[in-house]
């Protein structure tokens, strides 16, 4: 808990700005299946993510997106296979579980912020109770990501008050209070009207820049061709390609991505 | 006595042998409310928990006691169980019926409360590494509470009427006082009104003070935003009458 503490601060902006290939990746999955019944949605799919690297995940609905960044955090129980999170080996044990669940934020696309706490309540609830903050402490930590994410004067309305975009910067903000190392977020602009996309893909460019290692769930290609090092294409649980973005808009390997990219840019 | 007499009606309202009866009825609601909800929230877990001897227990529960009449259960704890050497006083009796009958309509509402708050929520609790504790009362129990307290109010308006069956077991509350007066003038129209009148008094004030919980724990929800609105489909009302 200690090492997520407030000393990472000032190194999301600091020695973070490159990406950084060390030994040990971010995210390492290897062989992982997830079935729903007779239904696989993961079908043995591999994925290594090295610290530092922005990954977009696309493909066509029901591929199996959601539920490979859901099984990174755990929110998803993978059946089969091996996934590391900086290291840590997420084999159902509560105890890495929760360390895993420290060192990842997730942002999803209905926000679910809690909708009886303040942005504030929101933002200061987990490091109090998990980080075992004072409340000044927290409330500093929250305002400075408020901040960040532009929307520092909503900070005492009930989410309720905001709009799409505002409710989803508040989202990602509020994962930034736990100071993760690692962000997914499931299809972050997806539940958004057309006018409020902008504002959480500039946050999100934001934090690319800033060196956050991403997992992005989006369909959003123009950020993908903008953001991304790697594109993940997913089609029947399985990861198809994995490409950077140049080389995978211009030529997909697969028939199944070309069609995908024909039918979404039009 | 031919006629209604509404000067008797008014003397008798203010009769304090049926006040004392009114403060009867209250406190046996009260209690059972207590009891009930305390009761019917291990009855609501057990029904949510996934080890299957507990929820088969608590669905068993709920069937039995939604099921039969409460005035057969009154009877059965107060003339039925001395049969086996087991003897309560009345109001223990009365209470110990109530608080059964009762746990049983809040554990469903209970868990409908819990069932209607998005899961959603609680991955978002998890994504953050939010202990269940922490989970469960700041984040899962206020957003249920909040869609239990209608038909909380339903049924807490029920159980008060229905502590009137208390009366056959001979508790001495607003009913079995009414009735008691009743045969010692004969003024049946005339006492049943003054007891009328207290029954749509209490009703009355349980309204005012749901309406009031309703206004308190929706004040940040009446600003919800659609989407979550229609992700929260309303606690279902457990309103099907007892007796």
């Amino acid at each position: 808990m200690s090492e997520i503490s407030m000393n990472t601060a000032s190194a999301a902006e600091g020695t973070m700005a490159q990406p950084q290939l060390r030994e040990v990746p971010a995210v390492r999955m290897e062989a992982v299946y997830k079935h729903y019944g007779d239904f696989t949605a993961l079908n043995e799919v591999d994925l290594k993510v090295a610290k530092g690297e922005k990954i977009v995940v696309c493909g066509p609905s029901g591929s199996g997106k959601s539920t490979l960044i859901r099984c990174i955090n755990h929110i998803e129980k993978h059946d089969e296979g091996l996934i590391y999170v900086n290291g840590i080996e997420l084999d159902h044990q509560r105890k890495n579980i929760d360390a895993v669940r420290r060192d990842t934020g997730m942002v999803f696309q209905s926000f679910n912020l809690f909708p009886h706490m303040t942005v504030l309540e929101n933002c200061v609830l987990a490091p109090m109770t998990v980080s075992s903050m004072s409340r000044a402490e927290a409330k500093d930590l929250a305002m400075h990501f408020l901040t960040k994410v532009r929307i520092p004067d909503q900070a005492e309305k009930f989410p309720g008050q905001l709009s799409g975009g505002q409710q989803q910067r508040v989202a990602i903000a509020r994962a930034l209070c736990m100071r993760p190392k690692i962000m997914l977020f499931d299809e972050p602009t997806s539940a958004l009207d057309p006018e409020m996309v902008k504002e959480v893909l500039e946050t999100m460019k934001k934090l690319a820049e800033e060196g956050m290692t991403m997992l992005c769930v989006t369909h959003e290609m123009g950020f993908a061709r903008e953001v991304a090092d790697r594109i993940v294409f997913m089609n029947e649980g399985k990861a198809v390609e994995q490409a950077a973005p140049e080389e995978f808009f211009k030529n997909p390997k697969s028939e199944r991505a070309r069609t995908f990219l024909d039918q979404i840019i039009h | 006595m031919s006629h209604f007499s509404p000067t008797a009606a008014v003397n008798y309202f203010f009769n304090y042998f049926l006040m004392k009866g009114v403060l009867v009825t209250i406190g046996l609601t009260v209690a059972a409310v207590v009891g009930g909800l305390i009761l019917g929230m291990g009855i609501a877990l057990m029904r949510m928990s996934s080890n299957p001897v507990l929820s088969g227990f608590s669905r068993l529960y709920v069937w039995f006691f939604r099921g039969t009449p409460l005035l057969i259960q009154l009877v059965v704890i107060y003339s039925g169980l001395p049969q086996l050497g087991i003897k309560f006083s009345v109001i223990t009796c009365a209470l110990v019926g109530l608080i059964l009958n009762e746990a049983a309509y809040l554990a469903e509402i209970v868990r409908s409360g819990f069932m209607a708050v998005s899961a959603g929520q609680r991955e978002a609790a998890w994504a953050l590494s939010l202990s269940p504790w922490v989970t469960f009362h700041r984040v899962t129990l206020p957003q249920a509470f909040r869609l239990m307290i209608p038909p909380l109010g339903n049924s807490i308006n029920s159980l008060l009427k229905a502590t009137s069956l208390a009366s056959v077991i001979s508790v001495e509350e607003l009913m079995r006082r009414s009735d008691m007066l009743m045969q010692e003038h004969f003024q049946i129209l005339e006492v049943y009104a003054a007891a009328t009148a207290y029954y749509l008094i209490l009703t009355s004030v349980w309204d005012a003070v749901q309406r009031r919980l309703e206004k308190h724990f929706g004040r940040s929800s009446a600003a919800k935003s659609r989407r979550v609105a229609a992700r929260a489909p309303v606690a279902q009302a457990n309103v099907e009458a007892r007796a």
